[in-house]
This record gives C-alpha cells, structure tokens and sequence, in this order.
C-alpha cells in the first residue's frame, strides 16, 4: 500500500517536471505571500500603539506605517494572483497531459483489455478521476503550501515577539488535530456506508429507469416503489450520520480556536500588566490577530489532507491504466500494400480465458474472390473469428496468412486497410453523415459519396433527415436500427477494399430492402474476398464455400447444396426455417 | 421551489432551528471583539488582574456555548436536508414510473437518471449550506457592522462604504466566471464524448485506421477545455486579492479615523482593536458566502430541472369514460381495431395510418413489414403504450383507452423488442409476471419459451442474473423474457421481433409450443417462416395495412408479402 503510494509520487512528479519552472515560482511567491501576510498584523499592532489616548497620537509614526500597510498589502495581493495563475497553470495543464496519455493508451490497448472493461468504466477514469486528480493537485498546492508556511511563520513571530504565550498556543493548538483526527476516522466507516447504499440506489435507478418501458408493461410499479423507498430510506439514515458526524469538525475546530484566543487574550493582557507595557497593547493585538491565523490552516489542512488521499487514489487508477500493457507493437513490421484476397487459417486455436478453450483447431481455405460464409448457432465463434481476422486480438496457436503472409508479421494497418467490415453492432461518429461516410474515404468526392449512399439504399432516407447529409447523427439519435445499419454499409461501398467482412451486417434491415441492398453487395463482392456471418440461411445460400461452426470448431464445410445433401448439421439448421408449426 | 418546500414540510421545525440556532452562534461572536476591547480599556488600563480572568473566562464560556448551538445546528439542518432530498427523491421516483411512454420517450433515459441521482445529491448539499450558512453570513456582515456603529458612529462610516464594495466585487467576479464556467462543461461535454466513442466504437475506428485523426481531435478539444479552464481560473484567481486589499484599505482608514477620535478622547484604543476585529470578521464571511452562492445557484438549477420532471401530467389510469363491455358483443372478438391512425408527438408524419381489422379469440396473427413500417407501433396500441389518434383500438368491445392501465396490462403481456431482465435470480424475474406464481408454473413457462436449457446451464430458478441480464446472452435472454410473459398466463400475447436472436429451430420449437396456451398471440418478424403460420398475417408498409390474410391469400394479392417471402425463400426451396 505505501510502496504504491510512492510509485504514485514519482509519477506525479514526472508529470509535473514540464512545469518545474512554475513550481519553483510559485513557492518563492508562496513564501512572499505568507511573510507578508503575517507582516501586515504586526504592523497594524504598531499603529495601534500610536494611538495610546487622548493628545497621545503620533501621527507621523502612524503615517509611515500606513505606507508599509498599503504596500505590503498590494505586494500580498499581486504575489496571490500571481501565484493563482502559475497553480492553474500546472494544475490544467498537468490535467490535459494526464487525459491526453490517458487518451494515447486507449488507442493502442489491445481489445482484450477494452472488452473485458465497461467503457463507462474507463471513460470515467478519463473524466472524472482525472479531474479529481488535478483538483487535489491545485488544491494541495494553494492551501496545503500555504496553510504548513503560515503555520510555521506565525509560531516563529509569536516566538520572537514573546515566547511564553506562543508557548500556550502551542500547547493547545493541536487538540483541534486531534479532534479532526478523531471525527475523521470515525466518519470514514458512515461515508463507505453512505456510498455503497447510494451505489446500490444508483444501480436500482439505472436499471428500473432504464427499463421503464419493461416495468409499465408488467405493471410493476409498485413493488418497484417499495423496493425503491427501502433503499432510499436506508440512504436517509446512513446520510444523516455521515453528513452530521463530518459536519461537526468545523464547530469542535472552531471551539478550540475561541479557547486559543481566549487565552492569547488572558496571557496576553496579564503580561501587558506584569511588564509595564514593554509588551504593548498593539503587541497584544497582533497576537490575537496571529491566533486567529494561526488555527485556520489546521482546518484547511486537515480537509487537504482528506482531498489529497482521494486525489492520489484517482491518480492510482489513472497511471494503472496508463501503464497497461499495450497491444504486441507491429513497428518494423512489413507493409501489406493491396492484398489480392488469399485467406487460409491454419490449424488457429484461440480462447477468451485460458480455462475456457472455444477455437480449436482451425482450417480453412479462402480464395481471392471467393465467398465464405459462417453459419452456426449462437456462441459458436462466428464473431470471434472475425476478431481473429481484423486482429483485433491475435491466435494463441496455428497463424492466419494474407497472401501468404502471416498477417502477425504486417502492419495493423496496412491488413485493416485491406478490410472492409460491417457489424451487427452499429456504430456512427457523432458528426455528420457525410463526415460518417468519408470515414474510410476523407477524399471522397460528393459525386462517389452520393453514389455510395444510393448503392447502399440510404441516400433517399438521408435527404428526408433536417440538413441532409449535413445533419449530425451520432450514436444514440434518432435514426433506426435498420437506418444505421445503411449508413455503415455506404461507408464501406465507398472504399472498395479487397476484402469484406460482413458480421450479421444486414440483420437489422427489412428483407425488401436487404434484397437490394443484396444486388449492391453482390456488385462490391465481386472479384473480393467476402466473408459473411449471418442467421438468415437465405442471405449466405449463394457463397461459395459454407463454414458451419459448432462450439468452436468448423463441423461442416462447403456448398449449400452439398451440405443440404449431407444432411448433417447445417441440413438441421436449414430445415428448421420450413418446419410446419 | 414548490416542491421542494412541500418536502421541507415535515422537517418545518428542523428548517427553523437550524438557522436560529447558527444565529445564536453568530452574536456571540459578534461579542468577542467587545469582551477583547474591554480587557484593554478596563483590565490593562487599570490593572485589574481580577477583571481580566473573569472576561478571559467569559470568552471559554462563549466557546462552549457556541459549540452546543452550532452543534445543535449541524443536526437540525442535516436532518431537514437528508430527510427532504429523500422524501424528493421518492416522489421523483414515483413520478417518473408514471410517465407515459411517449413522455419517457421525450425525457430521454439519461436525463431521468441524473436527475435521480446528481441533481437530488446537489439539492440536498444546497439546502444544508443554505441551512447552515444562509443567514449566518450576512447575518455576521450586517451584525458586525451595526456592533461598529454601537462602538462609534464616525468610525463606523468606513464599514458603510467598504461593505458595499466588496460584496460588488464579489458579484462582479462571479458574474464573470457563471457563463464562462458553462463554456467549460460543455468543453467538457466535448472530452466526454470523444473518450466514450473512441471506447464504445474502437473496433470501426481501428478497423478503418482512424486512430490518428481521433487522436489529433481529443488532442484539440482537451486543449480548448485546457484554455478556458485556465480562462476561468484567472479571473476567479481575482477574488482574494481584490478582497484583501479592500479590506486592508479599510484597515488603514479606520485605523486612521480611530486616531483622530482617541486624540480628540471620543474613543479609546480597546475600540479601535474592537473595530478591527469587525472587519476580519467581515472578510472571513464574505468568502464564505461567495462559496455558498456557487453552492446555492448550482442546486437551484437542478431543483429547477427536477421541478419539471416534477410537473409533468403522469399518465391517467383512463384516458376516456370507463366503458362497459357493449350488450350483444360477439363473445368470440377478442381484438378489434377501427380505423386506427396513430401520430406520434412533435411528429410531422402518421406512423400508422387506416388500420382496420379484428382478432378472434385464440387466433395467431402476425405482423409483417419492413424497418419502420409501423409494426411496433400497432401492437404498442394494444396494452395502451401509446394511445390511438384516430379511430379506436377495441378489447372485447370496450375501447381500451377506457379500460384501466393496471386492468388492460394484466391481461395483455408484451415482450419487447429489446429483451431486459433485472438483476436478482431467475425466480424473481420470472415472477415479475405473477408474484403469486409457484415454482411449477415457472417452470412450466420457461418450458413453453423453451428455456428449460437456459435454467438447466444457469442453476435452476435459482441462478444468478446480473444487471439487466448481462450475464446472459441474447438468446437466452429472449427465452426468459418470453417465460417471464408466459407467467402472467396473458389473455393475449405480443411478441414484438422477441425471436430474432434465437435460431431457426428454437424458434419453430417456440411457436409450436405457444400454440397450446390458448393465449391470442400477436408475433411481430422480419422473418417471413416465424408468421408463415399465422391465422391471420398484417402486412404493414409505411404505416398503412397493405394485406391482411393468410399466408395463401396473400401470396396471391399482396404484392408487398410477396416480394418479402421471395427476399427469403427462393422458388426452388419451397417444397
């Protein structure tokens, strides 16, 4: 636990070394900030001593002193702001540098690691604990620096000016930090409890909320209030506990404070007394003004320190994802140029889990031009070969040869560039549709663009929407299921790569429309490698080689009709569509 | 505010003592400076050691006393802020379960979770500063100034000018930062949702080789968002110097103008040290303050937001007069639609349009069309999801628009396209259908959705379900919904495209086994094999009913139904 907090130091502290310059900066202007904080007290106290009482005001002494005053008190305020905008400084900047590795890892992690991680998850670490981080980090800086120079400069003055009462405010001062200390350790154990029933309230929301639609259908709305107000009860109580437990800090931190100043005040006076005024009345207002200081920071710096333990778990979670390892680096590796389209798989085996083998064994064969489907029931591996193919994750035995190349020995991109894919799972920019389309194309002309679009049946439904193909879509809006599909499919109508992967592309399309949509495909396919994964049989009947998957492994290959013949296991699954209910 | 006051009800007392309690806290420390003022004057200027221990003792006193009222406090306006963004937080919740479909269309499912969530957290952080801190502060402001008149009138005149000042400056400064401090949630916003798609859409980005271009982009919104933080924080960055040398020009005024009145022996120097003990006072409490209003004007815009969640018109049980089942009704219609259009709000075009034709008890129908033919939108009509605008949609003769929400839904069961189940065992989601079912006629439904295999490899009806089923796959996931619809033993059953995940003889093997409930089964595919059975098939394109029949019948005069079945049987299959 403490060694990785160290770790944790030494990368904040890497991220900082850019603005070292601003540091050093902003502690020398720190340092001037408090000197001369404490310094403005002191001469107030000596002004007050020109004024003893009636006729016995020294007006020339006073006068000086208000010059000091003034221009301590402008040089205070310039040195704060000053040291204000060097804090910001390294704070959003170190802020924008962290989210911007954060952002360069997403980009080469392998998907082995994205898939097994809700991305709400990770995009949260990006956001939120990045901001917490940087947030801590500026406030460490102001109040934390400042709060420990202003401690140890008071006591030093008090010191100085008479150290038998400092001595007294010593002594009592850390009763406030062992008070924080206390409420906060007890406070703890009620703020876990308090977040972990608010968690569990927030997954009760999101999923009933989220489904509202599913509880009006079953008429569950009352048990779901039941449900609800048990919880939310429950969060009541612990609340109240958590929120008024931690709340009473401040007023127990503040009571030693008025017993601090009480005695400043009763030390204070009697030594006034005892030496005859050496030690003046305005001295004894400085003091009480110091007392005043002085206890300050020790709430500050005890909610810092609160602030900071969160701000160093965010910054853990941020360098753990930082630091994951990256997918295996293609550098040096050979460019694929423009493939003709010859697949084999070689005897590829590959697993999620290494307790849970799923592809064992793998052949097969795709020539260039040629149409392979995938067929086979759910879970059987279909999409993963697909993963296997894109290599988006890499075999763990056997290899997959482009052309004869083992695609392990090329570039991602140069293989990926020779791909065209589209998924089941639809995925858009939030941008313009043109801006979705030219995705593979940025150079596409309008002329190809629209030609695209036509091609994949989407141009008429495109300039239906607001602004045309210049209205901004994205993942969530309002286009249907069927409608994104379209989109996807125009997108790769307008790159002509040498191979295709189709992944249950056409699935969320009326079979009208995907008839046509066919003929444009079949259009792209030719002279292409194709590969198709699709649950309508009618769609994949016309490839030329059939891969009827099982568990895993291929269990049938060939034509439709020497399948059919076989009568085997995809004979099954195609007799099944016609079967008389 | 309505709402949130109607929630503050119960803890009326609580609201009340609260800020009464921080009050009495506040005048005795408006006191101190006076107790300190007369050490000197009485204690020091006559020496009488006697006099100063009992106001030094005093001045302990006041600090326990003060920390049993502030203390006192703390509870009060805990109590009344958790209590009432509880009882908030309920009627939201209720109120959001009886929105309408197409209201939760509009609000939109993100919206209702943060205002579930964030918005009520900061309404209640923002009525327990309120609270607390409300009246305190200016309370100290305005109290410290009158204690400075009390002490001496002239001097006092500094307070009347530098109070004013500040709180400009203070407002002047916020002012400047609220629409800047917009502008950077919404650069945020911008970061936001460059991290999610580069996450939830890495498969396209990297198979198109887009990486470097959505890098290049996140690189120039984090930027932006960089700038106008930096942007926001110089000038915020103003407050506190600005501040201070207001206050410490005070200062030297007052100090000054204290001269003159202790030389002329209207004052004496204990009040002059009293007097500025005021303005430190005042200085501490503006910053507060300035804090509290952030605090506060956040917490007003959510209360706002959730104010109009809060307004909204739920959804009536009955949207007419309840109707009685009309004498002479053919006991054997069970549905009967009549001339049906429906328009969605805010829509420009009628998403149906002319349906009309009856469902006699028993029958299969199904529902056939392209993607956003209107297929959904016609069975949502008949548990009242949506409600006809034209012409009616009619259960057994009665109108269903005056049948009771609660009646008409438990009757008519309908499996979404979009299969969810919750999060508990199988048992509690299958029991979601009837909480009065046994465990044999769970299990008797997830036979008939053929889901008994699901159960077999998930542990029986007792096995685990995670948040909306994720650890279940599509297939299984549509079985147990189906399962979940069969417990209710519906008088009717719609099974809106809950097939499509299923393969080809699952699918057979579940349409054969439905047709032995004796529910009336509405089914909705793409999938011309899963209605190919039906009694009685709707063939929808654009909204309008295209042919209405048999699957023979309509071979021969439906042109639409012919060019769908050819789409997926070639001629040469059909055998």
């Amino acid at each position: 636990m403490k060694k990785t907090q160290k770790g944790t130091f030494r990368r904040i502290l890497r991220y900082l070394k850019p603005y070292s310059g601003y540091l050093v900066l902003t502690i020398f202007l720190a340092i001037v900030t408090v000197a001369l904080t404490l310094a403005v007290p002191y001469f107030v106290g000596l002004a007050i001593d020109c004024i003893v009482g009636a006729g016995e005001v020294d007006y020339a002494r006073l006068g000086d002193l208000f010059l000091l005053i003034g221009g301590s008190v402008a040089a205070t305020a310039l040195a704060q702001w000053l040291m204000s905008l060097c804090n910001n400084k390294i704070a959003y900047h170190v802020l924008a540098d962290v989210r911007r590795d954060a952002f360069r890892k997403i980009r080469t992690l392998p998907l082995r690691y994205l898939d097994s991680r809700a991305y709400g998850e990770l995009a949260s670490v990006v956001i939120t604990d990045a901001e917490q981080f940087s947030d801590g980090l500026l406030l460490g800086f102001t109040q934390l620096f400042t709060g420990v120079m202003t401690i140890v400069g008071t006591l030093g003055i008090m010191l100085v000016m008479r150290w038998q009462i400092a001595l007294v405010v010593f002594c009592i001062t850390p009763l406030s930090l062992f008070a924080a200390k206390f409420i906060a350790s007890r406070t703890y154990s009620m703020f876990r409890k308090q977040s972990q029933t608010r968690a569990e309230q927030t997954a009760f929301i999101d999923e009933m909320v989220g489904n509202l639609k599913v509880v009006k259908a079953y008429t569950h709305e009352d048990e779901n209030e039941e449900q609800f107000s048990e919880i939310n009860e429950r969060l009541r109580k612990c609340s109240l506990r958590a929120i008024f437990f931690s709340s009473t800090t401040n007023p127990v931190t503040r009571f030693v404070n008025s017993v601090v100043y009480a005695a400043v005040a009763l030390v204070g006076a009697f030594t006034v007394i005892a030496t005859g005024g050496v030690f003046s009345v305005g001295n004894l207002t400085t003091f009480l003004s110091y007392a005043n200081q002085y206890t300050k920071p020790f709430n500050e710096i005890t909610e810092v320190i609160t602030e900071f333990q969160n701000a160093l778990a965010c910054a853990a979670r941020i360098f753990a994802l930082i630091e994951e390892e990256d997918q295996v680096s293609d550098a040096g590796n050979a460019e694929l140029g423009r493939a003709e389209g010859n697949v084999s798989l070689r005897n590829v085996a590959f697993s999620y889990s290494p307790d849970r083998p799923l592809i064992e064994n793998l052949n097969a064969e795709a020539c260039a031009g040629k149409r392979i489907a995938i067929v086979g029931p759910t879970g059987c591996g279909k999409t993963t070969v697909i993963n296997l193919l894109m290599r988006f994750y890499d075999v763990d035995g056997g290899s997959i040869c482009v052309d004869g190349k083992d695609i392990r020995t090329l570039t991602r991109h140069s293989l990926r560039e020779n791909y065209g894919m589209v998924l089941q799972e639809t995925w858009l920019k939030k941008a313009t549709v043109r801006e979705n389309l030219c995705m593979g194309m940025p150079d596409a002309t309008e002329e190809e663009m629209i030609a695209a679009a036509k091609a994949a049946h989407a141009h008429s439904f495109i300039k239906r929407l607001p602004q045309g193909y210049d209205t901004v879509i994205g993942d969530e809006g309002s286009l249907s299921q069927g409608q994104k599909q379209l989109l996807c499919i125009a997108r790769i109508m307008l790159c002509h790569p040498p191979m295709l992967i189709l992944d249950e592309a056409t699935s969320s399309i009326d079979t009208r429309t995907e008839v046509k949509v066919q003929d444009a495909f079949a259009k792209l396919m030719q002279g292409r490698t194709c590969f198709i994964v699709a649950h309508r049989l009618s769609t994949i009947r016309t490839a030329d080689l059939i891969l009827v998957m099982n568990a895993g492994k291929i269990v049938e290959q060939g034509t439709h009709e020497e399948l059919l013949a076989k009568g085997g296991f995809y004979a099954q699954l195609y007799h099944a569509q016609f079967e008389a209910v | 505010m309505k709402h949130l006051f109607s929630c503050l009800k119960p803890y009326r007392k609580e609201a009340i003592l609260a800020p009464l309690f921080k009050l009495l806290e506040a005048s005795l420390e408006l006191i101190v400076p006076l107790v300190v003022a007369a050490i000197v004057d009485v204690g020091i200027a006559q020496g009488d050691t006697g006099y100063i221990v009992k106001m030094g003792l005093l001045l302990v006193a006041f600090g326990i006393v003060g920390l049993a009222f502030s203390l006192t406090a703390q509870f009060f306006a805990a109590r009344a802020a958790v209590g009432a963004s509880a009882r908030l937080r309920d009627l939201v919740f209720g109120k959001l379960q009886s929105l309408s479909f197409s209201q939760i269309d509009s609000l939109g499912t993100s919206t209702m979770i943060t205002r579930m969530t964030s918005d009520v957290n900061q309404v209640q952080t923002g009525v327990n500063m309120t609270l607390r801190l409300f009246l305190r502060s200016p309370f100290i402001v305005f109290g410290a100034m009158v204690m400075a008149f009390v002490v001496d009138v002239q001097a006092a005149l500094v307070f009347l000018a530098v109070i004013p000042l500040l709180a400009v400056v203070v407002f002047a400064v916020m002012a400047a930062c609220m629409p800047l401090y917009r502008k950077v949630q919404e650069r945020l916003d911008k970061v936001y949702l460059s991290t999610r798609e580069n996450l939830a859409g890495v498969r396209v980005i990297r198979a198109f080789c887009k990486e470097e271009s959505e890098g290049k982009q996140f690189e120039e919104r984090n930027g932006d968002l960089c700038r106008s933080q930096k942007k926001v924080g110089r000038i915020a960055a103003l407050t506190n110097p600005l501040t201070y040398v207001l206050i410490n020009a005070a200062v030297i005024v007052l100090v000054y103008v204290g001269a003159l009145r202790v030389d002329g022996g209207a004052l004496q120097q204990g009040d002059v040290i009293a007097l500025y003990g005021y303005l430190s006072q005042i200085l501490i409490e503006l910053i507060k303050l300035a804090n509290l209003i952030v605090t506060m004007t956040k917490a007003v815009s959510c209360e706002k937001r959730l104010e109009k969640v809060l307004e909204m018109e739920g959804e009536p049980s009955v949207l007419l007069e309840e109707e009685a089942a009309p004498e002479g009704a053919d006991p054997e219609e069970e549905i009967r639609f009549e001339h049906v259009g429906l328009t969605y709000e805010g829509a420009g075009a009628p998403s149906l349009t002319d349906i009309d034709f009856t469902v006699r008890k028993g029958e299969t129908i199904g529902v056939i069309g392209g993607t956003g033919s209107g297929k959904t939108s016609l069975v949502h009509l008949i548990p009242r999801f949506y409600a006809a605008t034209e012409g009616s949609v009619r259960f057994r003769g009665r109108d269903v628009r005056g049948i009771p929400a609660e009646e008409l839904r438990e009757k008519v069961a309908v499996v979404l396209q979009k299969a969810v189940l919750f999060k508990g065992s199988i048992r509690s989601n299958l029991l979601w259908g009837n909480p009065g079912a046994t465990d044999e006629e769970l299990l008797a439904a997830a036979e008939t959705a053929q889901a008994s295999d699901v159960l077999a490899v998930k542990g029986g009806l007792d096995g685990e379900v995670a948040q909306e089923g994720k650890n279940l796959s599509g297939g299984q996931r549509q079985r147990l919904t189906i399962a979940r619809a069969l417990v209710r033993k519906p008088e009717i059953l719609i099974l809106d495209d809950s097939a499509s995940a299923l393969d080809y003889a699952t699918d057979a093997r579940l349409r054969k086994a439905l047709k032995h409930t004796g529910s009336t089964v509405f089914i909705v595919s793409q999938r011309t094999a899963s209605i190919l059975h039906a009694d009685k098939i709707v063939v929808l394109d654009d909204g309008r009913a295209v042919g209405i029949g048999t699957h023979e019948e309509l071979l021969k005069s439906c042109e639409v139904y012919r060019e769908i079945y050819r789409s997926q049987f070639k001629e040469e299959d059909r055998a």
